[in-house]
């Protein structure tokens, strides 16, 4: 397993992955772990006030986003599952986008063309396959660019994603398959998905697969990085697996101590990769007081932005939704349309008549 | 005993295993964690593991592997977490579940039972509130069934688990906490029967799984205004019990037809044509039909006014008196 970071906060050597981040970016990769941290929270909020339908909480996940989501150039395209909230921020998606969705005001809603990000998707493995061709579309353009699509361990278990990795494999696309195993696909842990480490599947479809600590975001950047370079440089597609961990319950409308054991949660939780972190930029002096004072402020903040945004949120109508289902005009959605705004339209006149 | 209708399934299944060890139970996240809406739980832990099997997250494979049980001789029952997740192995119930029998000449029937949480109404994220009954109607050597109540739910899914055909049991997942008093010695109704559920003169509604209550209550709600509506219950979307609609629709001389999923070349149609068919000299206006549109079903904070509800029902309930 890939570490240039332990759990104490002391960098280590890697004879393939080096690094050499300077303290800003390294303060940078600091702070947007808290600010993901920050707006993930704020979701688990919201959604136990009734604001939201539901929230997939990413508590533990902050390194294995935050370090793959920066590895990424500006060009490159992403395809997010739907717990990647800390992707999405540093692709620079507007967060109130995804609190849109789990509120139920949309299904997406985002254009992916603004920040190269693609909607979330919720079928378990589907994004695996449109990842891959859409790496097979930038390979036949020869555009030198990359793609890298997230899905979790209990995806690997899909059909599309063995298919997925076929295709990547036999037209050499460029691709990362970044798999984030946070070891619990609800209720089901990793052995009821596979017999073997996950990093090993891609080796019997032809590409290389690295495990990398996914809670160590130095590692998670570097890892990602070489996969991308080598993407783009046209050898062909490559399987990260981010080992971490699932901190809270699969989602707000999931009661994890059925199932899993909290000693095992206790012990993850000495692997905090913000707590790693900011560990490291405090022995090494190369943060002080004021910044993690500053950097908890803005995380603060921005949960009080998006609290008071979200509160704010007028529902939608149902009538802008009939347009939506095709490009051009389809006679049926016209007539339905016709007759629901008619009908809504007889009991406004019956309250003011 | 009174039961919840998610209860109700416990029992049915509970039941089921306990009477032949040939059947097992499939899905995911329905072992230790009993499922998602806790219809399987406790039942890991009193039939073993090799009965209740928390699978690999692939639909794909459930179904395709519990046909392979099936033709070993099993009987599994598959739950498939949502609605929306039952396409991954659409390719596996269309293509094969379905056609088994007839391949093999009338040999092999496959009693496999698929159950699905479907419907809206719970405010849930995308694909967890479709209705996709007509897509498995459609489909020759699926039989399809839908129970409205606890007392439903649990002999549908005793019968069901019991059919030699492949049988698609859908479970309206909004109603998953309404109870009623369950009787569980005999059965009250065969599997594929319609129900009348609430007799009246002036017109028919036919409703099934969770539009069944709806319909109630828009009965109840035309009684006051003097208008007498039947309600019945279909209970079964393959085959359908038409001679039980016809029975109606000739006293009481109209219909409309109430579900959730879309209306164009939904349940509805296939209804409304077979009883135009068969009543056409005793109907007084045409058969109307209320559901959904046709778009994919929308986000939460849309559903109220896509769902039919009372007052749709009532407004289509006028606009057939008024003929
Ligand atoms: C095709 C499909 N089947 C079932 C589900 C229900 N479901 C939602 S999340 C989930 C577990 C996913 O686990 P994993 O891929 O490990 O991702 P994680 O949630 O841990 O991030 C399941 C079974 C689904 N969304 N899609």
């Amino acid at each position: 397993m890939v570490q240039l970071l332990t759990p104490d906060g002391e960098r280590v050597p890697h004879p393939d992955y080096e690094l050499d981040p300077t303290p800003g970016e390294l303060r940078g990769l600091y702070r947007d772990m808290v600010l993901a941290r920050a707006a993930d929270g704020e979701g688990v909020t919201l959604q136990r006030q009734g604001e939201l339908a539901l929230w997939p909480s990413l508590l533990g996940q902050e390194a294995a986003q935050i370090g793959s989501a920066r590895a990424l150039r500006d060009d490159d395209h992403v395809f997010p599952s739907y717990r990647d909230h800390g992707v999405a921020l540093c692709r620079g998606l507007d967060p109130l986008h995804v609190f849109r969705l789990f509120r139920g005001v949309t299904h997406g809603g985002w254009d992916p063309a603004d920040h190269n990000f693609h909607l979330y998707t919720l079928v378990i493995g589907s994004q695996v396959l449109h990842a891959t061709g859409y790496a097979m579309g930038v390979a036949a353009e020869d555009a030198g660019t990359a793609v890298a699509v997230y899905f979790g361990d209990g995806a690997t278990s899909q059909g599309d994603v063995s298919e997925a990795f076929n295709f990547a494999a036999v037209y050499n696309a460029p691709i990362v398959f970044f798999c984030q195993n946070n070891q619990w696909a609800i209720s089901a842990g990793n052995e009821r998905q596979s017999r073997v480490p996950l990093f090993r599947r891609s080796a019997g479809f032809g590409f290389p697969g690295v495990r990398v600590d996914g809670n160590d975001v130095l590692a998670c950047l570097a890892v990602t990085r070489a996969a991308l370079a080598r993407a783009r440089s046209g050898a062909g597609p490559m399987l990260i697996e981010a080992f971490t961990y699932r901190m809270g319950a699969h989602t707000t409308a999931d009661d994890a101590s059925r199932y899993r054991d909290p000693v095992e949660v206790e012990e993850w939780r000495g692997k905090d990769p913000i707590a790693r972190l900011g560990l490291h930029l405090r022995t090494t002096g190369l943060a002080d007081d004021e910044f993690f004072a500053r950097t908890d402020r803005e995380g603060a903040d921005l949960a009080a932005d998006l609290r008071a945004s979200v509160r704010g949120m007028p529902d939608p109508g149902l009538a802008d939704a009939f347009g939506r289902t095709y490009g051009s005009e389809h006679p049926l959605v016209a007539e339905e349309l016709a007759w629901f705004r008619e009908y809504s339209a007889s009991f406004v006149a019956a309250e003011e008549g | 005993m009174t039961l919840s209708l998610v209860r109700a399934i416990n029992e049915a299944l509970r039941g089921a295993l306990a009477d032949d060890p040939k059947v097992v139970l499939m899905g995911e996240d329905i072992g230790k964690l009993g499922g998602v809406f806790r219809a399987t739980e406790g039942l890991q832990k009193d039939f073993g593991e090799h009965r209740v099997l928390d699978t690999p997250l692939a639909e794909s494979g459930i179904v395709g592997t519990a046909i392979g049980l099936a033709l070993r001789g099993h009987r599994p029952v598959v739950e498939i977490q949502f609605d929306g997740f039952v396409f991954p192995a659409y390719d596996q119930i269309v293509t094969q579940l379905a056609k088994m029998r007839a391949r093999s000449g009338g040999r092999l029937g496959l009693p496999v039972v698929i159950r699905i949480p479907y419907g809206g109404g719970i405010g849930a994220v995308e694909h967890h509130s479709e209705s996709p009954e007509a897509l498995f109607a459609h489909v020759p050597g699926l039989r399809v069934v839908s129970p409205s109540c606890a007392s439903d739910a649990y002999w549908m899914l005793r019968q069901a688990i019991d059919c030699d055909d492949p049988v698609i049991f859908l479970e309206p997942k909004r109603r998953y906490y309404e109870k009623e008093p369950v009787d569980t010695t005999a059965p009250a109704a065969t599997l594929h029967s319609v129900r009348v559920v609430r007799p009246g003169r002036d017109m028919t509604l036919v409703g099934y799984g969770p539009t069944v209550r709806t319909c109630l209550d828009a009965a109840a709600a035309a009684e006051e205004d003097g208008v007498s509506l039947e309600v019945l219950d279909l209970r079964s979307l393959s085959p359908i019990d038409f001679d039980g609609i016809e029975a109606s629709v000739r006293r009481t001389g109209r219909l409309s037809v109430v579900h959730e999923a879309p209306v164009f070349f939904g349940a509805g149609a296939e209804i409304a044509a077979r009883i135009s068919e068969r009543c056409f000299h005793h109907l007084e206006a045409p058969v109307l039909r209320v559901g959904g549109y046709h778009m994919p079903y929308p986000a939460g904070r849309m559903e109220r006014d896509y769902l039919p509800d009372l007052d749709r029902v009532l407004d289509a309930a006028e606009r057939t008196l008024a003929y």
